[in-house]
C-alpha cells in the first residue's frame, strides 16, 4: 500500500504545459472515476490549479501505477506523454507525504505562505471525496495535511506580512492609522503600482477616494471607477487637508509637494496624521517632508526594503514549517505503518486459535467419559497455549510499527502464511 | 496576619515578574502567540495584590495608605487596575509588556522598606482621608499610564520614521492607537487629580482651618495639575497630539513622581509620611 503524487508544478513545467494538463471543476468527478478504474487505484484526488496539476493516489504496485498515471493523463488531454514526462514528479511513500504536507502548507507555492493553496486543496479534496474516490488513507492524509497547514499558519509567521509593493503600503497605514475605515486617500497621476494600492485601501475600506490627474478625462475615468471624486490636477493643493493618505505616481520631473504645502495642511486638520507614498521615479514629494512630525513619508525604496525583509522573514519562517512537516511527516509514516500491523495482528491470532479449537475438537471426539467440567478445563489449557505462543510475536509487531514499509508485519505474514486460506 | 500579607504581596509581585517576562519573550520572541500571558499574569497579580491591600486595610481600619510602604504598594495596585481597566476597552496586547516594570519597581520598593504599622495622628483619622488618597492616586495612575502609552509611541513613531519595519515594529500597536490612548488616559486621570487636589483642599479647611497652606506637597501637586491642564488644553483645543504630547506626559510623569514620591523624601511638610 503506496500513497503516490504524479504531477508538475511551476518549478518543473512552463505554463504553456500546465495549461494543456489542467482539469475544470466541472470535469473532475467525471475524471476521478475514470481514473480510479483505469489506473487501478484505491483511492485518488486531483488537485488542478494555475500552478500545479498533482494526481494523489493510493496503489500497491509503484512502477506499474506511474505509467498508468502517464498514460491517462496523456490519453484524457490527447497529447503525447513524451511531451510533458521530464516535467513530472513522481513522489511516493514518505516523499509523497512530504509533498503533501508542504504543498497544503503553501510551502511548495510561487510566493511562499499565499494563501489561496489551501482553500483550492479543500476544494479538489472535497470533489474527491463525493465521487468517493478517496478512502480511509487519502481522507486521513488530506485531513492532518489541513491541520498541519493551519499549524504552520499560526506558529510561524510565515504569512503574517506583505511580499507587494502595494500591499506594503496598505500595512504601514496600518501601522500608522490603526484601522483605516474612515480614513481618505488621494491618488496623484495613475499609474499601475497605485491604481493597485488603491485598490487595496478600498478593501480595507476606506472612506473615500481623491483622483487627480494631468489628464483630467483618466482622473475622471479612475474616479467612476473607484466611486471618487476627480480633482483637477492644479486644484488638487487646496485638497491636501482633506486628506490622510496620499498616492502620488505622476512623471513630473520636480516635485510637486513641498514642506510649506503639508506645514498648510497640517494646521487646517489639526495635526492628524498623513502618510504620503511616493512611487514616483523622480520622485514627487520633497522627501524633506519626511522630518515633518506627523507626517510619514515613505518612497519606492522604503516600500520596497520593506517587501524585501518581508521576503526574508517568510523564507526563515518557512524553514521553522519545514521542521514542523518534517515531525507530521515521520507521525503520519507510523500511523500508515500501524495500518499495515493491525490486520496482521488479528489474522495471526485467528489463524493460531483456529489451528488449536481444530486440534481440540479432534480430540475430544476421541474420548467419550469426559464431564463438561473437564471438557471445559481443556479447552482454556488450549487457548492459554495460544495465547501465551502469541504474546511475544504480537508485542515484536506493536513495537515496530515504525519501520518503514511495515517489513516486520510482511515477514509475519509470510512465515506463517497469513495470506494463504489453505492452511493445513 | 502580618506574614499572610507580606507573602500575599510577594506572590503579587512574583506574578508581576512573571508577565514582565512573558511580555518581554512575546515582544522579541520571533514568532506570533495565541494567548497572551503577560495580562492573564497581571491580571492575577492584581487580583493577590487587591487581597493582601484588603487584608491590611482591615488590619489598620482605614484605607492602607498611611505610610510610604503602604502608599507604595497602593499606588501599584492602582497602576495594575487602571491598566486591566483601559485594556478592556482596547486590546493593546504590548501595553502590559510596558507597564509591568513599573508594577515590578513599586512593589519590589514597598515590600524592601519597612513596613510596620505606623499609628496614626488624630488630626488624620477622617473618612476624607481614603476620599482623597483614593482621588488622587487614581488620577496618577492613568496619568503614569498614559506616560507609558506616549513612551511607546515615541518608540513606534521612531521606528517608522527611520523605516525601521522590523521586529518589535511589528508587535507594537498602531501609533493613532497609542496616542488616542494617551488620550484617553489623561482625560480620565486629570478630573480624578482635581477632585483629589479639590477633596484635600475641603479636608485642610477642616483639618487645619485653611484650603491651602503652600506645603510643598500642594505646590507641586499644583505644577503637576497645572502641566497636565496645559496638555489638555493644548490637545482640546490647538490640536497637540502625537510627539509633542507625548513628551509632555513624559514631564508630566516626572512631575508626578516628584509629588508623590520626591517631596516625601526630600522636602518635608504637612503631607510627609510618618517615619
Amino acid at each position: 500500500m503506496h500513497i503516490v503524487i504524479l504531477g508538475l508544478n511551476h518549478q518543473t513545467a512552463p505554463v504553456a504545459t500546465r495549461e494543456r494538463l489542467a482539469f475544470t471543476a466541472e470535469e473532475l468527478p467525471k475524471v476521478l472515476n475514470r481514473l480510479k478504474k483505469e489506473a487501478g487505484l484505491d483511492e485518488v484526488m486531483i488537485l488542478s490549479t494555475c500552478n500545479r496539476v498533482e494526481l494523489y493516489g493510493i496503489c500497491s504496485d509503484l512502477d506499474e501505477c506511474r505509467n498508468r498515471l502517464i498514460k491517462f493523463l496523456a490519453e484524457y488531454h490527447r497529447i503525447e506523454a513524451d511531451s510533458f514526462a521530464d516535467n513530472l514528479y513522481f513522489h511516493t511513500d514518505s516523499e509523497a507525504i512530504r509533498h503533501g504536507f508542504r504543498v497544503a502548507s503553501s510551502l511548495d507555492s510561487m510566493v511562499v505562505g499565499e494563501p489561496q493553496i489551501l482553500g483550492q486543496l479543500k476544494e479538489a479534496f472535497a470533489i474527491a471525496a463525493d465521487e468517493s474516490g478517496t478512502g480511509l488513507i487519502l481522507n486521513r492524509f488530506l485531513h492532518r495535511a489541513f491541520f498541519i497547514a493551519k499549524e504552520v499558519r499560526t506558529r510561524t509567521k510565515i504569512a503574517s506580512c506583505a511580499v507587494s509593493v502595494s500591499f506594503a503600503a496598505v500595512e504601514l497605514a496600518k501601522k500608522i492609522f490603526g484601522d483605516l475605515n474612515n480614513m481618505k486617500v488621494m491618488l496623484i497621476g495613475a499609474g499601475e503600482m497605485c491604481e493597485l494600492a488603491a485598490r487595496h485601501f478600498i478593501n480595507q475600506g476606506v472612506e473615500q477616494v481623491l483622483v487627480t490627474n494631468r489628464t483630467l478625462i483618466r482622473a475622471q475615468q479612475l474616479a467612476e471607477e473607484f466611486s471618487g471624486i476627480a480633482l483637477p490636477f492644479d486644484m488638487f493643493h487646496n485638497h491636501l487637508d482633506q486628506v490622510d493618505i496620499i498616492l502620488s505616481s505622476t512623471g513630473a520631473p520636480d516635485y510637486l509637494i513641498h514642506p510649506q504645502d503639508l506645514i498648510r495642511a497640517l494646521k487646517k486638520r489639526r495635526n492628524r496624521p498623513m502618510f504620503l507614498i511616493d512611487i514616483a521615479v523622480p520622485r514627487d514629494i520633497n522627501p524633506k517632508i519626511n522630518e515633518l512630525d506627523n507626517i510619514y513619508l515613505f518612497d519606492v525604496d522604503d516600500l520596497q526594503d520593506v517587501v524585501t525583509e518581508n521576503i526574508d522573514q517568510r523564507h526563515q519562517e518557512a524553514k521553522r514549517a519545514e521542521e514542523l512537516v518534517t515531525r507530521e511527516v515521520e507521525k503520519f509514516e507510523q500511523w500508515l505503518a500501524s495500518l499495515a500491523v493491525t490486520p496482521t495482528i488479528k489474522k495471526l491470532r485467528e489463524q493460531t486459535l483456529e489451528i488449536s479449537h481444530q486440534e481440540l475438537k479432534k480430540t475430544l471426539a476421541g474420548f467419550s467419559d469426559l464431564s463438561d467440567k473437564e471438557k471445559h478445563r481443556l479447552e482454556a489449557m488450549v487457548n492459554a497455549i495460544a495465547n501465551k505462543f502469541l504474546h511475544h510475536p504480537i508485542n515484536y509487531l506493536k513495537s515496530h510499527t515504525d519501520d518503514a514499509a511495515a517489513r516486520p508485519a510482511t515477514m509475519i505474514r509470510e512465515i506463517f502464511k497469513l495470506d494463504k486460506s489453505d492452511n493445513p | 496576619m502580618t506574614n499572610a500579607y507580606i507573602i500575599l504581596l510577594g506572590g503579587a509581585l512574583g506574578l508581576y515578574t512573571l508577565g514582565m517576562v512573558t511580555g518581554f519573550f512575546y515582544l522579541f520572541r520571533p514568532m506570533p502567540q495565541k494567548t497572551l500571558w503577560c495580562k492573564r499574569f497581571i491580571q492575577t497579580g492584581s487580583l493577590v495584590h487587591l487581597l493582601a491591600f484588603l487584608s491590611r486595610c482591615i488590619q489598620v481600619q482605614t484605607l492602607a495608605v498611611t505610610n510610604l510602604h503602604e502608599s507604595l504598594s497602593f499606588f501599584a495596585l492602582l497602576l495594575a487596575l487602571a491598566f486591566l481597566l483601559i485594556g478592556r476597552k482596547t486590546s493593546l496586547p504590548t501595553l502590559g509588556t510596558f507597564i509591568s516594570p513599573l508594577l515590578i519597581i513599586f512593589t519590589m520598593w514597598a515590600l524592601i522598606i519597612p513596613h510596620a504599622i505606623t499609628p496614626q495622628p488624630p488630626i488624620l483619622r477622617s473618612f476624607w482621608l481614603p476620599l482623597h488618597v483614593l482621588l488622587s492616586f487614581a488620577g496618577n495612575a492613568f496619568l503614569v499610564l498614559g506616560c507609558i502609552v506616549s513612551v511607546m509611541y515615541l518608540l513606534q513613531e521612531h521606528l517608522i520614521k527611520r523605516k525601521k519595519i522590523k521586529g518589535i515594529f511589528r508587535k507594537l500597536p498602531a501609533l493613532q492607537k497609542l496616542d488616542e490612548l494617551s488620550y484617553l488616559c489623561l482625560r480620565c486621570g486629570f478630573p480624578l487629580l482635581t477632585l483629589g487636589i479639590i477633596s484635600g483642599s475641603v479636608w485642610a479647611s477642616f483639618a487645619w482651618g485653611s484650603h491651602w497652606s503652600w506645603d510643598p506637597k500642594e505646590t507641586w501637586s499644583l505644577i503637576t495639575w497645572l502641566l497636565f491642564a496645559a496638555l489638555l488644553h493644548g490637545r482640546m483645543n490647538s490640536g497637540w497630539r502625537g510627539r509633542k504630547a507625548s513628551f509632555l506626559t513624559i514631564i508630566g510623569f516626572a512631575a508626578i513622581m516628584f509629588t508623590f514620591l520626591g517631596v516625601n523624601l526630600m522636602l518635608s511638610g504637612l503631607h510627609s509620611y510618618a517615619h
